[in-house]
């Protein structure tokens, strides 16, 4: 605390605000003549290979990568040096979850449908595509990977309630967030002590992403107060909230692990990546335990995934382009799926052997990638995101949720959460 | 100045007076500009990190300046208006000064009855004096993280302890007197005995015949301690006062730690956001740095008011 805070952040503010920024500016030309292509990745993109293999085809391009290990800084990086004017790699990656605030700032980045190579119709789920648009359909990144929707469920716990528990008898009770809450009060009644779902945002949010209209209408205005979908999911989520269906554990927190460890809650939505937290959260102790089946409430849904955009301070931005449009073509994102498991957003790529065949150990031997590629074909449309929809989600809807769980009445919480979500779209 | 000195005539044409030789020029400028050069870093560092950052903050606080915004467009004093009546400006100020008071207060009470044990003659005197200094060595991060598992609403030990003895289980996320115990506490175990090394220094250095004199006059050890140790210790109580105050109104590691989650929110309806806290939500979530800016001014504001404030007082206090 005695760091200074204040200066730091002022002087992150700073540099920030003036153009002479701390980056080392858009990459140009090496030496002898060839190309440099930055490319800023965070976590795990599996593309290391790919860099190699693209580099043995074009001797005239040299690939740099720049990893950070968190999507968090990765972003909080990439809005800083937009703003800044200069800094940013030819390539950046752009997670789903930021995807507003680079919708926002979209002028910034190249129209990949103008700069980029022809790429064939339809290589990437309509959805996909569809999200990264902007209104006057400029296209302003390239979709590697997705996370589509399952339902995660503990098999013992479900038959210790009675219902059933084979990936098949499951499905009627996520047929509907109605039967599924309707599942879940038979469920808290059979057995004591333990919820239904870890906390209310992480099922409020599954739901909301599937309206047709969210928090901003098609002309960025906040309808969330005159949205009538929305306040009758806040009521559904705290409804069963108030019948004990929450195990009241905030999504990642050091207790939502403790709660995998424990068996505290018997259902979680599943993104294709949520498996392997799962296994590691859960442990092996609670090995063929937990199962996932393809099904979800109201169809289908994402959460996560990325998209590799071109900033217009790329000054290779064609080059750039190019090698994006490589990477995410279907034989590429395949390998990347082999290398680290990050499941292809390709329609050709969801039908790819490898992934079919593969399968997870932890969830008793389920096939895995085919489940998933069924549930990524179920999700209709992605919806309309406003400049400010992911704070709004974020900072606003789930941390009232929370109070909620935490014994705050529902009603006021939901002034608390338009009031806030008006403050925030300000 | 020479100018109004009429020109006299040496019998000689007005020439150009002859250069001084090359290494009298520069002899003459070591003399005249190499102080300025010595004195030079610490002044160029403080402005380039700290005068410069402090001005251009204030500058930065008059736009409405969004990162990445085309335009920032300038607003006057707007943001300061909005920021007087933002209600969660106001929470997040009384939230530190609760968290504040929580953790100096205790904390340099105790600072000095610690320096006064060690201040004894102890047996292995340098041993628990560097046993003291432990909880500063450890990493504030890891050890935030571990505070937050011990003040965990559900399973963490704390409220099984409680339970043990029967006192009911404590939301420390939720409740905010809980929450600021529990931020409190991690500031208290860390900087305690960092401030009793500080005052157990100034006490050694207290001349021992004034004890001696006192001793001669039948003064106990209480009074002894009331009458020469604090009057003695003034100045760096004063000093250990300032920077805790100062350290105190910046509180921001813990708090933002503390959230499990992971957000810069500090609770679910800010029941524990710091100002510093809500500074760095409006720049890095919010965007929003001209608005984060108004909200530096006005605590860099506030640390030198009670700064100002507690100096005065500790003066009059420890006489």
């Amino acid at each position: 605390m005695r760091h200074r805070w204040i200066s730091v952040l002022i002087c992150a503010a700073v540099s920030a605000a003036a153009t002479t920024a701390c980056g080392t500016g858009g990459a140009s030309q090496t030496a002898d003549g060839n190309t440099e292509l930055t490319i800023a990745t965070f976590n795990e993109f599996g593309y290391e290979e790919l860099f190699k293999e693209y580099e043995a085809a074009h001797p005239d391009v040299k690939i740099t990568q720049r990893k950070t290990g968190q999507g968090q800084p990765h972003h909080q990086n990439l809005f800083t040096k937009l703003g800044a004017g200069s800094g940013l790699a030819d390539i950046e990656g752009v997670e789903e979850g930021y995807l507003s605030q680079v919708m926002s700032k979209a002028s910034q980045f190249n129209d990949l449908k103008e700069i980029g190579p022809k790429i064939e119709d339809g290589r990437w789920l309509d959805w996909k595509t569809q999200a990264m648009t902007t209104k006057d359909g400029k296209l302003i990144g390239y979709g590697t990977d997705i996370g589509p929707l399952a339902m995660c469920y503990r098999k013992d716990l479900f038959a210790q309630a009675g219902l059933p528990s084979d990936p098949e008898g499951v499905k009627a009770l996520f047929a509907t967030w109605d039967s599924y809450f309707a599942a879940g009060d038979q469920f808290v009644a059979k057995v004591p002590g333990v919820a239904w779902f870890d906390s209310a945002a992480q099922v409020y949010n599954a739901m909301h992403n599937q309206l047709e209209t969210g928090y901003y209408d098609k002309s960025d205005k906040l309808v969330v107060d005159t949205n009538s979908d929305i306040k009758s999911n806040w009521t559904a989520v705290t409804g069963a909230v108030a019948k004990g269906q929450s195990a009241r554990l905030g999504a990642f927190s050091n207790e939502w692990n403790t709660g995998f460890k424990l068996g505290k809650f018997a259902t979680k939505t599943c993104p294709s990546w949520m498996l392997g937290v799962v296994e590691t959260q859960a442990g092996p102790e609670n090995k063929d335990k937990w199962a996932v089946t393809d099904a979800f409430p109201n169809g289908g849904g994402n959460w996560g995934g990325s998209y590799l955009s071109v900033p217009k301070q790329s000054k290779n931005a064609k080059k750039a382009a190019e090698l994006a449009a490589w990477l995410t073509a279907p034989e590429q994102q395949i390998k990347a799926f082999k290398a680290k498991g990050t499941f292809p957003s390709q329609t050709k790529a969801l039908e790819a052997p490898e992934l079919l065949e593969q399968t997870n150990a932890y969830f008793g031997g389920v096939k895995a990638g085919e489940l998933f590629a069924t549930q990524a074909k179920k999700i209709k449309a992605a919806q309309y995101k406003g400049p400010a929809d992911g704070q709004i989600q974020e900072t606003v809807f789930s941390p009232a949720l929370q109070s909620v769980e935490q014994g705050k009445n529902a009603d006021e919480a939901w002034t608390t959460a338009v009031e806030g979500a008006k403050k925030a779209a300000k | 100045m020479t100018a109004t000195l009429s020109k006299v005539d040496r019998g000689r044409a007005q020439e150009a007076r002859p250069r001084p030789p090359r290494r009298y020029r520069l002899s003459n400028l070591d003399t005249k500009v190499s102080p300025y050069l010595f004195v030079a870093p610490f002044f160029v560092l403080f402005g380039a990190i700290g005068l410069f950052p402090l001005l251009y903050t204030a500058y930065v606080s008059l736009f409405d300046w969004e990162v990445g915004a085309d335009e920032p467009l300038f607003i006057g004093l707007e943001n300061y208006r909005t920021l007087f009546e933002d209600d969660q400006f106001w929470n997040a100020l009384f939230n530190t000064f609760s968290i504040f008071l929580l953790s100096s207060a205790p904390q340099i009470v105790v600072a000095v009855l610690i320096a006064a044990l060690l201040n004894a003659n102890l047996r292995a005197r340098t041993g628990w004096r560097m046993g003291v200094l432990l909880p500063y060595v450890a990493s504030l991060v890891a050890l935030t993280i571990i505070f937050g598992n011990l003040f965990g609403p559900q399973y963490g030990l704390v409220n099984d302890v409680l339970g043990i003895i029967g006192i009911d289980p404590i939301d420390w996320q939720a409740s905010t007197f809980g929450s600021h115990v529990a931020i409190a506490s991690m500031v208290n175990w860390r900087w305690t005995g960092y401030n009793a090394l500080i005052i157990l220094a100034a006490m050694q250095a207290i001349p021992r015949d004034v004890y001696e004199a006192a001793l001669v006059d039948g003064a106990s050890a209480l009074r002894q301690f009331f009458s020469i140790t604090l009057p003695m210790l003034k100045p760096t109580l004063i000093f250990v006062i300032i920077t805790t105050t100062i350290g105190g109104l910046q509180i921001f590691t813990e708090p933002k730690l503390f959230e499990p989650s992971g957000g810069s929110g500090g609770g679910t309806e800010h029941q524990y956001q710091t100002v510093v806290l809500y500074l760095y939500q409006s720049a890095f979530q919010g965007l929003d740095l001209g608005y984060a800016s108004a909200i530096a001014w006005v605590l860099f504001m506030i640390v030198i008011a009670v700064a100002a404030l507690n100096f005065f007082i500790t003066r009059r206090a420890v006489r």
